[in-house]
């Protein structure tokens, strides 16, 4: 799956993006390799979700440049949307419809007809799980369901490349470990996968590479044991991400990231 | 070719999703009907005892039905918007605008779902004006002209709706707004008067109105009797043309609502 010409499947060059005066990343620079798990963390307002709606083309850049599956973000954004799934934080599904009505609307605007929008939906809803209860209303189902359905929504269309927004926060253990296995198995397959998380158990579990932001700057990028071994010996990932960071891990955020975690959080739970 | 199938595609794939919930949960669509019934059984009924409005040959109930039609419509696609500000709120709007499919595509999906919507109201209005004794016209071309006078108002107002949730962004703000429009729109159209009723200010605000020529088509085509000011095809044309530039600036404002 991944594209051989491309020797990155995500690269940002000094990517920036203001508010009004309120720089919310600076000069982004990240190479993400093909087919592996990428974490951005930081605290809340460290631009984690400002970089995602980026590369997502959700946000224009303020100045800098990317490419997202091969493809310009601000030059070539309908290219970059068919080469992407997208996770957001909040719960996406939608909870007035059916399993299967969520998938064929996510298939039919990600152009996917007939027979083939038929087998991936079919498809979709065994990797997620889901089949015996495809025909319920979603908001019937559980956190760990939706968030299942979510991620078989976003990959229907067999995405380069997927981001996730937080996309275990308010699961239970073992809802998480689903979502997980979930996402090794896209790995396998050859997907990349961006996610922004603040559970540290699930950096270190799942990402095969970490970027640390901090006030919208990048503060270090690495392999999780590489940097777990600058910080000291026996460090852990909380010890990385308190020294790269320079905050503790209940510091940070701002009113509007708190309030849609929570919102998330009360949704899922 | 390909490239309007796709569009057709995704824009019937938004309809089919809305219409699905629609008809899961009607009760929006039932306490909607409850506001022409009483104009029509109550203050119609009493009007038309008054006389003080000249309306040629027709009752004034029969008069003032294609308004509460219109205004119907009207009143229940004004408040659409606040379903994309809860899709907002739920991250829905954010997943739509990742896929490829055109902005323009998804505005256009919701608006015809509310065209559907407004033919299901239009059904109530002439249960209750059978009811009243108002003298229907039942010729095919004169209901298809209803039919597609409702489908393309209502496509009017539910995309001016979406176009004002793009702006305030949220459900207070929207609310606010929504409750501030709906009743000038009302009044300064012909739904309950005629134009040459109108002092001068107000003929010229009614003249801009999209809702003053969806009266107009309407007033022909439901009623025995009823004329038009304006040709059809004016009509049509004025209420189609709004509805173009509404949803070129709805298809433009929509992305902003993930920011």
């Amino acid at each position: 799956m991944p594209d051989a010409s491309e020797p990155f499947a995500i690269a940002t060059h000094q990517l920036r993006k203001c508010f009004d005066h309120f720089v919310a990343l600076e000069g982004l620079s990240l190479q993400v390799p093909h087919a592996c798990i990428f974490g951005l963390l930081g605290p809340n307002g460290a631009g984690k979700s400002t970089a995602i709606k980026m590369l997502t083309t959700l946000l224009d850049p303020t100045s800098g440049s990317a490419t997202v599956a091969g493809f310009d973000i601000a030059r070539q954004p309908v290219e970059v949307r068919r080469h992407i799934g997208y996770v957001p934080q909040m719960l996406s599904a939608d909870g007035a419809l059916t399993a299967i009505e969520n998938l064929n609307l996510s298939a039919r605007l990600q152009g996917l007809r007939g027979a083939e929008r038929r087998a991936r939906v079919k498809e979709a809803l065994a990797f997620a799980g889901l089949e015996a209860t495809a025909s319920k209303l979603v908001r019937a189902y559980s956190g760990g369901m939706i968030r299942r359905l979510e991620i078989a929504q976003a990959t229907l269309h067999n995405p380069q490349v997927l981001f996730l927004d937080e996309p275990t926060i308010g699961l239970d253990p073992i809802a998480r470990r689903t979502v997980w296995e979930r996402l090794e198995h896209l790995r396998e397959k050859g997907t990349t996968i961006l996610i922004t998380t603040h559970d540290m158990e699930e950096a270190d579990t799942l990402c095969d590479e970490l970027a640390i932001l901090h006030q919208g700057r990048l503060a270090v990028v690495g392999k999780p044991e590489s940097l777990k071994a600058q910080v000291g010996e026996n460090a852990s990932l909380d010890d990385v991400f308190v020294h790269f960071s320079g905050v503790g891990l209940e510091q940070g955020g701002d009113y509007r990231g708190t309030r849609d975690s929570r919102d998330a959080i009360q949704r899922l739970g | 070719m390909n490239r309007l199938l796709s569009y057709l595609n995704e824009t019937f794939a938004v309809c089919d999703a809305e219409v699905r919930k629609l008809i899961r949960d009607p009760t929006e669509l039932l306490s909607r009907a409850i506001q022409p019934v009483l104009w029509l059984a109550v203050f119609g009924q009493v009007f038309s005892q008054v006389r003080g409005i000249p309306t040629g040959n027709l009752r004034y109930l029969d008069f003032m039905a294609p308004g509460i039609l219109a205004q119907s419509i009207l009143f229940s696609a004004i408040f659409y918007g606040i379903a994309i500000i809860w899709e907002r709120d739920l991250g829905i709007v954010h997943k739509l605008l990742v896929t490829p499919a055109h902005r323009s595509a998804l505005i256009m999906g919701k608006a015809f779902a509310a065209g559907l919507r407004g033919l299901v109201q239009a059904a109530v209005v002439y249960l209750v004006a059978i009811a009243l004794h108002v003298e229907i016209r039942w010729e095919l071309m004169p209901i298809l002209t209803v039919a597609a006078g409702v489908f393309v108002g209502s496509c009017i107002f539910s995309t001016f709706s979406l176009v004002i949730a793009c702006i305030v962004k949220t459900r207070e703000r929207f609310m606010g707004i929504g409750q501030v429009l709906t009743m000038p729109l009302f009044f300064a159209s012909n739904a309950i008067y005629p134009l040459e009723l109108m002092p001068g200010w107000l003929k010229v605000i009614a003249v801009c109105n999209p809702l003053t020529y969806l009266v107009d088509a309407l007033r022909s085509g439901m009623i025995v009797g009823g004329t038009s000011v304006y040709a059809l095809t004016t009509s049509f044309a004025v209420m189609l043309s709004v509805f173009t530039v509404l949803l070129l600036l709805a298809a433009r404002l929509y992305p902003g609502l993930a920011r």
